[in-house]
């Protein structure tokens, strides 16, 4: 019998030849993420008392999140932090001027395929984009790893869902998301590895695979992935990681599925997840015309150099429509680089948008929140009550197209409109 | 391990965002437990007890990884929470900080807010004190029951480094 992806990984990374599904097995995982949960992580050592690090090289912390310091307790914080990487000989630190973690750590050549990577970051979801295992644990979970090495995992079953491409007109990685979380529920994949498959995922950009991979975390998978490839390879060259500093790892062809469901992507029209729930999607014809105070261009999910020049090219020449809020924050210090190098950087600010430091912003609270019965459609990945200020506000979700296109109307906006 | 308590039932796909409200997050529990579950139920973080019980149905504690959700449950007191099934997170904060976590697909059609229950944490056997129903969540693992009993995954691990 054929084994998924997600069985092969984790045998590889419990140095077991096979696993069974359902079966608990202790797993070293290659790589222990922390964003500015890192505090935590740093007193709950001291208060085990040891001295001892199983793996410094494993461990990578971000000051995300928060960045920089809003409160003097939050800078002592990242002062603990910084001053414990630099006294434990932690390389993989990257301080508030980096960016998400997730994506700066891609960036950065430390996400390589069949690695298990663990995060204090539900998202963590997203390094499946480079054939990776990541999923989401607590801050004391880190903790435990960084002394021990291991953690607890259920060898999950897994989930195929199969993207017939090509990309209909104005849609992106995006609306092919939110259709499958219309489709499959906030919770259809709880516990779950989903695989993406399909014609659509050939030769699909990485930062596409990011918004894939990141999203599969709103149907409650516990990793995902877009199988290694060219792409992959390409990714990680330019990022200085040759093939030989990595394994690969793919399905079985004849892995055995508790699900398959199919996304026809041909024929998408954009999709919203209206509020308060991820998996409250409709068609954007069935919202059009919603009047919003604001647009987040931001998070994990898409403030990628690639969301950025899309919604630019949209936003060249225009303005943002007269008392409308738009906020763009890029996902990392080198993709404002590329954006100021590009000119997409001046498009935006041209076109009215408040453009932030590179981070986490309005998608983690920090800033750009809103006020009782304001609107906002944002390019995040959650649009739960109370996740951006008010809790009698309200966020649509949307790509970065149709982030554009409404920020220029100020009302929700199809982006077919503006498009050739 | 038993827990006994009132019952305080909640719907399908409560997030961690309505457990605890993301603006609060750095705020002291003093402060965060006057807030918890509010938009779902606004009677709870006011009149919830030391050992009351939360029964929820679907997917509860969806959304942010964030162990600060399960440590706030911790923190109103409650003794136990039952779920239909958990986000996998939140199912791995609660032993990580020593809450237990019990699933149970049947809770929510046989118990009410109000009722007592009485639940057996060790055998997942529950029981509807005030109906007299009795029903059986999944088993939990043997470790993450040792987990329970030391109080949570760090608590553990100093026991285990006491013990050399």
């Amino acid at each position: 019998m054929g084994r998924a992806f997600a069985e092969k990984v984790l045998a590889r990374a419990a140095g077991l030849s096979e696993v069974r599904l359902g079966e608990i097995v202790d797993v070293y995982p290659d790589l222990y993420m922390s964003h500015m949960a890192s505090w935590r992580c740093i007193r709950t050592l001291e208060k085990l008392g040891t001295d001892k690090l199983y793996d410094p090289d494993r461990i990578a912390m971000v000051m995300d999140h928060i960045s920089p310091a809003r409160t003097a307790k939050i800078a002592d914080d990242q002062r603990l932090c910084r001053e414990f990487a630099a006294r434990r000989g932690i390389k993989k630190f990257y301080d508030v001027n980096a960016g998400i973690a997730h994506v700066v750590l891609m960036e950065e050549g430390h996400i390589r395929p069949a690695m298990v990577v663990i995060g204090t970051d539900s998202h963590s979801t997203i390094y499946g984009a480079l054939g990776a295992l990541g999923t989401g644990v607590g801050f004391s979970e880190i903790t435990a790893a960084w002394v021990t090495g291991k953690l607890w995992m259920k060898v999950p079953e897994s989930i195929k869902v199969v993207i017939q491409g090509p990309l209909a007109r104005g849609t992106s990685s995006k609306d092919v998301m939110l259709k499958l979380i219309g489709d499959l529920t906030a919770d259809g994949a709880t516990y779950c590895s989903v695989e993406f498959h399909g014609s659509y995922t050939e030769g699909l950009s990485i930062s596409d695979r990011m918004t894939l991979c990141n999203l599969a975390m709103e149907v409650g998978a516990k990793n995902a992935v877009v199988c290694s490839d060219e792409v992959t390879r390409t990714y990680l060259a330019e990022r200085g990681v040759p093939p030989d500093r990595y394994t690969e790892i793919h399905p079985d062809p004849d892995a055995v599925y508790v699900k398959s469901v199919t996304v026809d992507a041909r024929s998408l029209a954009p999709q919203i997840a209206c509020p308060h729930a991820v998996d409250n999607v409709k068609p954007i014809d069935q919202v059009a015309g919603t009047k919003v105070n604001q647009v987040f261009i931001g998070s994990c999910a898409n403030a990628k150099y690639e969301d950025l020049v899309e919604a630019a090219k949209i936003l060249k020449g225009r303005k943002v429509a007269a008392g409308v809020r738009l906020l763009v924050s890029p996902a990392s210090k080198e993709i404002v680089q590329r954006t100021v190098k590009d000119g997409t950087y001046s498009i935006l600010l041209e076109a009215g948008a408040l453009i932030t430091n590179p981070g986490c912003s309005a998608c983690a609270g920090d800033g750009g929140v809103m006020a009782d019965g304001e609107v906002t459609l944002s390019t995040a990945n959650r649009n739960f009550q109370g996740r951006m200020g008010s809790y009698n506000a309200e966020i649509y979700l949307g790509s970065p197209v149709v982030a554009a296109a409404t920020a220029i109307r100020g009302v929700i906006t199809d982006p077919r409109e503006f498009l050739p | 391990m038993q827990a006994r308590g009132r019952c305080w039932k909640f719907g399908d796909n409560i997030p961690t965002d309505r457990i605890v409200r993301t603006d609060l997050v750095f705020r002291p529990f003093s402060e965060i437990v006057q807030h918890v579950l509010e938009t779902c139920n606004p009677e709870f973080p006011l009149k919830v007890k030391p050992g009351d019980i939360v029964v929820a149905g679907k997917h509860f504690g969806q959304s942010s990884g964030r162990a600060i959700a399960a440590k706030a449950m911790k923190h109103t007191g409650v003794s136990c929470i039952i779920a239909e099934s958990f986000a996998r997170t939140f199912y791995r904060n609660g032993f990580e900080i020593g809450m237990p976590v019990l699933e149970c697909p049947e809770i929510t059609a046989h118990v009410s807010d109000g009722e007592i229950l009485v639940v057996d944490i060790d055998s997942g056997r529950i029981v509807n004190e005030t109906t007299g129903r009795q029903l059986q969540a999944k088993p939990t693992p043997p470790f993450l029951l040792d987990m329970l009993r030391a109080g949570g995954l760090i608590a553990m691990a100093e026991r285990l480094a006491g013990e050399g």
